[in-house]
């Protein structure tokens, strides 16, 4: 007998036959954590063209390579000032441990940069953790307070994440507490389903007003940052501008999210390699690209490559939330066997929902959370900024560039037909890019 | 009284001196619909604005009273903590929205989505409310003298809601709910407060039935294992 007629389908393969089994048994269709995981276009199908005869690099150890940034000289009585051009993304007290949030707040201290608060309001200790702290104003408006507010050193309108564009968030029960239930006003143990819209505006012509309301609200002390998930960037990042952002912070589909539906997950939104063209085009049409209005650009950044790649095509800084998770301690391989019991493994844990996380990180169990110290957290997390910072000076250094921001398109190439298209840089060995050139 | 006149001082000259009064009574004339106005009030301090208002006026009020002579526009007294914000005249949307505490007044109608998101602020409408009342509305109370709009109390949590009059139609887990002695005394107490002349015996109690806290999830594959075992 043959068995050819036993090959797997790759239309039905063992994940699909899985999830189909899964969505039979329960009737509700999958939460999980994490961001997009299947193939997608990346940051990974840009090369950078490092300088030889025709551009001049810098010395690689020792010229001078700046990486600082400031956000909102223009409008802000107390601009933010980074150190690096790698922010610490929103994650909220009660989809993360206490003591990953302070960890957050050690490392991004270390190295200069801020983190950000989430869904839920801000925490005492959160705010005594983080020296540079953005408060995000999010649809639910859960903890939302005027006090933490004006102890924000900016404030950032959710409008939408890379994980779930048009998608409001997800607590499930097993995380609402009694300090997190308080915190949001919900009950106990509910599975928190947050709005996706905000409450009281309905368009890029409320939102002006809603922001000249902020502002006033803080005597215009600090910046205001819009963040969007990626789906239309160019005309989300020119809307957000004529709404009066400082920042505008745009999302990939491969950023990620404490919960939400896998079909989200995977099927909304649009690469980081092809949002972030777009929305610098917005900014440049509108006269603010490395101007007065930044770009911080998220989803799937990971290593200095990825930075530097970011900002050559026109980002201001990054942000990251999945790798400062790993960084401090998710998916460590230590607790593989408690991974497996929960029938996971270190490497591709993702049920940041289901509150069981061994390592401490994506839960509110108190016996878990005592798992993580936040302060060796928060030196790893450190280490890895520092890391990310190195690499991407090296990069820009190799191209000739004396401040990390000063990297261009016309430092990249693309790999790929689909990247050249995308990031609308040359494909590699040519001067083509897919319907431009 | 220290009178402000919006024809001759701007916006944030004017908030700037409402943030940092600590007592005492405003008054501000010729708002001709600014947005934002007296937005952002944290102390003991008493203001009265002649003529209509904008978009947030009142946003994110703590402590003290804002009293608006005339109309409002969208999300009067948005994220109220507490303190009082009353209105003679009607608001547009949003009134009151995600309001944490305090008590906001209409004495006219209020349209769409008032009180959406509530999360412990009590609203009372001498008028009708719009389409969409409280919308996810988490506590606290809201008080209707007039008639409600379709889909009252949509996805409600823990609010209740008063209605005297029609309701064109329930939102999603929005059910009618017995008015109990408590409540009776509790829209006493509001009407009270707001200075409403009305009979709290004459109002329906709306609440959640709460069918929508969790998911509903199956597990055939466990109910086939336990009734092998």
């Amino acid at each position: 007998m043959t068995d050819w007629h036993q090959r797997e389908s790759y239309s039905y393969d063992r994940n699909v036959i899985a999830e189909i089994r899964r969505a039979a048994n329960t009737g509700i269709y999958r939460i999980r954590g994490w961001g997009a995981k299947r193939e997608l276009p990346t940051l990974d199908d840009l090369v950078l063209l490092g300088a030889s005869m025709s551009r001049y690099p810098l010395e690689g150890y020792r010229e001078a390579c700046g990486t600082d940034l400031t956000i909102g000289a223009e409008t802000a009585e107390n601009p933010i000032s980074l150190d690096i051009p790698i922010t610490i993304a929103g994650m909220s007290f009660g989809s993360l441990s206490a003591n990953a949030k302070e960890a957050l707040g050690r490392g991004a201290n270390a190295a200069g940069t801020s983190t950000t608060t989430g869904d839920g309001g801000m925490t005492p200790e959160e705010r005594t953790h983080s020296a540079t702290l953005v408060y995000q104003y999010l649809p639910s408006r859960y903890g939302m307070n005027p006090d933490d507010l004006r102890k924000a050193d900016a404030i950032e309108v959710v409008v939408g994440q890379g994980a779930k564009p048009g998608g409001g968030g997800m607590l499930m029960g097993q995380k609402i507490t009694e300090r997190v239930g308080e915190m949001r006003d919900l009950p106990v143990g509910i599975d928190q389903r947050s709005a996706c819209r905000h409450p009281d505006w309905t368009g890029p012509d409320d939102l002006a007003i809603k922001i000249i309301e902020l502002r006033e609200i803080v005597d215009w002390k600090v910046p205001v940052y819009v963040k969007v998930g990626a789906a239309r960037p160019y005309y989300d990042t020119a809307l957000a501008v004529k709404a009066g952002a400082d920042a505008v912070v745009v999302d990939g589909m491969q950023g990620g999210t404490a919960a939400t539906q896998d079909v989200f997950i995977e099927h909304v939104g649009i690469p980081t390699i092809a949002a972030i063209p777009e929305a610098v085009r917005a900014l440049k049409d509108l006269g603010v690209h490395r101007g007065r209005v930044k770009l911080i650009a998220a989803g799937g950044i990971r290593s200095g490559a990825d930075v530097a790649k970011a900002l050559a095509l026109g980002a201001d800084a990054t942000s990251i939330g999945t790798a400062a998770l790993i960084a401090i301690g998710d998916n460590d391989p230590a607790y593989d066997d408690e991974y497996r019991q929960l029938g996971s493994a270190a490497g591709v844990w993702e049920d940041f929902q289901a509150g069981t996380d061994p390592a401490g990180i994506t839960t509110q169990d108190p016996t878990l959370s005592s798992r993580l110290d936040p302060v060796i957290g928060g030196r790893r997390l450190a280490n890895y900024l520092q890391v990310l910072t190195l690499e991407t000076q090296t990069l820009a250094r190799a191209c000739g560039k004396s401040h990390v921001t000063n990297l261009e398109p016309e430092d990249l190439a693309a790999l790929t037909v689909e990247a050249a298209a995308m990031a609308k840089v040359p494909l590699a060995g040519t001067s083509w890019i897919p319907g431009e050139t | 009284m220290t009178v402000f006149d919006m024809a001759e001082v701007s916006l944030r000259e004017l908030n700037q001196a409402l943030h940092d009064a600590t007592d005492g009574e405003f008054e501000v004339v010729n708002p001709r619909g600014a947005h934002a106005v007296a937005s952002g009030i944290d102390s003991e301090i008493s203001v009265t604005i002649d003529g209509p208002v904008g978009y947030y006026c009142a946003g994110m009020h703590q402590r003290g009273s804002v009293q608006v002579n005339g109309n409002a526009s969208a999300g009067l007294a948005e994220n109220i903590m507490s303190g009082t914000v009353r209105i003679t005249g009607s608001a547009t949307m949003s009134a009151g929205a995600t309001g944490h505490g305090g008590l906001v007044v209409i004495e006219g109608n209020a349209g769409a989505r008032c009180g959406i998101s509530m999360k412990g602020v009590d609203i009372v409408v001498g008028g009708n409310v719009g389409h969409m009342t409280a919308f996810m509305a988490q506590s606290g109370n809201l008080v209707v003298l007039g008639d409600a709009g379709a889909d009252l109390g949509d996805s409600l949590y823990e609010a209740n809601l008063f209605i005297r009059g029609s309701v064109e139609s329930l939102g999603a887990d929005c059910v009618e709910k017995e008015l109990r002695p408590e409540h009776i005394e509790t829209l006493r107490q509001l009407l009270a407060a707001a200075g409403m002349d009305a009979d709290p015996t004459d109002f329906t109690r709306y609440g959640s039935a709460r069918t929508l806290y969790n998911f509903h999830i199956d597990d055939i594959d466990a109910e086939l294992a336990g009734g092998a075992s």
